[in-house]
């Protein structure tokens, strides 16, 4: 029943170019249509054509087949880039309605919160005003985080960008850098952050701007979701022909509904809502994007008892 | 003391509404999400309910539908108050039994309050 309502979508035209939102000369499935019709004129005009000049009818036969065939190679080609551009099109315009929602929460906070300011001056007291400016300035620094993330996203997105230098790097120096970085939020939180990571390790290409970016938000978020007093273990070692990245938190873990979706766009696990409200769901995918697009590889495991193991690798540049 | 539960995850419109509204001598409770909201509704009697669509747990649809459901609850009055404006949400929040439907973006913090006031008339 399923399956024959699926063929029923695919034969409705006008609704599958309704969902790319382009007109019909521009819609993948109609000119597939178009084409088709194509492909029959010409085979019938060149079987007409073949049995007035060529008097073998297999050889007309043969003819007709063949120029039916190449014009179907070439329109399936053409219809499929088509396609492409279409699906490239609509998923655009589908991260700019996310994007937009996701913008609409910190320009409305600011919005009531400088109505609340601007209540009646004299009776919000000066801990408050505090209170609210520091509201303020949080949602524009969120603002700001998105739409860098946003501009992130669009340039690893690109297939070949000037901006991403791929070279030689040592991660050791740069995952050293960063726990030292993050080690005082840490021990505010009395965290404590563990690591053992090899330092004569091969070299990776990479771009050392992104791979920093990338480990960042992985060990962010290993900060961010622990609990107090939790452990976080990050490891750096050679497996194989790869560098491989381990970063193990005692964190509130991930519920298992929401694992398959932890890498997509603008997705948050339930439980993270509660845990820390300003993340944008973006972290995880720059990660992922920016690993992919040295030759690695992202995923994670869940702990038995509470957090999360992130693993990457990255291939060894020889 | 008229007394209004405001379920809503963004923390800081929480806030910054939760605030206002005690400025107006309303009594106000928070709930960050839906579960938590229908536990309140069941423990304590509100005037009135400002509710936001898009909830960690249970969808706001559903917390609503919940509260119409339920005897106790099904005569408060609801507010949503959330980012999607499209017409099907709108309708089908109308055909929950929504008295007013407020876009977040399209209001500012006074004008909440001014059909806080009108819903609790």
């Amino acid at each position: 029943m399923k399956y024959s309502k699926d063929i029923f979508y695919q034969l409705n035209i006008k609704r599958q170019c309704e969902k790319y939102g382009l007109s019909l000369w521009q819609c993948p499935q109609f000119l597939f249509l178009v084409m088709g019709c194509f492909i029959i004129i010409v085979s019938v005009v060149s079987y007409l054509l073949g049995i007035r000049f060529i008097v073998d009818p297999e050889i007309v036969a043969l003819i007709v087949l063949i120029v039916a065939a190449i014009l179907f190679v070439i329109s399936f080609i053409i219809i499929k880039n088509f396609e492409r551009l279409a699906e490239v099109s609509r998923m655009k315009s589908e991260f700019i309605n996310i994007i937009s929602h996701q913008l609409r929460s910190p320009l409305v906070n600011l919005k009531w919160s400088l109505d609340f300011l601007n209540l009646k001056k004299a009776e919000i007291d000066a801990e408050k005003r505090e209170e609210y400016y520091s509201i303020l300035q949080d949602n524009i620094k969120r603002i700001i985080e998105l739409v860098n993330d946003i501009t992130l996203i669009s340039r690893l997105q690109e297939g070949e960008n000037a901006s991403i230098k791929k070279q030689k790097i040592v991660l050791s120096n740069i995952i050293l850098d960063l726990i030292s970085q993050f080690k005082f939020f840490a021990d505010s939180l009395n965290i404590k952050i563990e690591y053992d990571i090899a330092s004569d390790l091969p070299k990776v290409l990479a771009d050392p701007f992104y791979m920093r970016l990338a480990i960042e938000n992985l060990i962010s978020n290993a900060v961010c979701y622990s609990s107090k007093n939790g452990i976080i273990k990050i490891s750096l070692k050679k497996e194989n022909n790869n560098i491989l990245f381990k970063i193990e938190d005692s964190g509130i873990g991930i519920p298992e509904e929401d694992q398959k979706y932890i890498f997509q766009k603008f997705f948050r696990a339930k439980n993270a809502f509660n845990k820390k409200t300003d993340g944008s769901g973006l972290g995880l995918f720059i990660a992922k994007s920016i690993i992919e697009k040295f030759g690695g590889r992202i995923w994670f495991e869940p702990k038995k008892d509470k957090g999360s193991i992130f693993y990457f690798t990255l291939p060894i540049n020889n | 003391m008229k007394k209004i539960l405001i379920i809503e995850d963004e923390r800081v419109l929480q806030k910054t509404l939760g605030d206002t509204l005690r400025k107006e001598n309303y009594e106000v409770f928070s709930a960050l999400d839906g579960e938590m909201g229908l536990k309140l509704l069941e423990s304590q009697n509100f005037d009135l309910i400002i509710l936001d669509l898009l909830l960690p747990q249970i969808s706001g649809f559903e917390v609503l539908k919940r509260i119409k459901e339920n005897e106790k609850t099904k005569n408060i009055p609801v507010i949503i108050l959330t980012n999607f404006g499209s017409a099907e949400n709108v309708d089908k929040a109308l055909e929950l039994g929504v008295t007013t439907y407020l876009v977040k973006t399209n209001y500012s913090l006074p004008e909440v309050v001014e059909k806080v006031k009108k819903s609790l008339l």
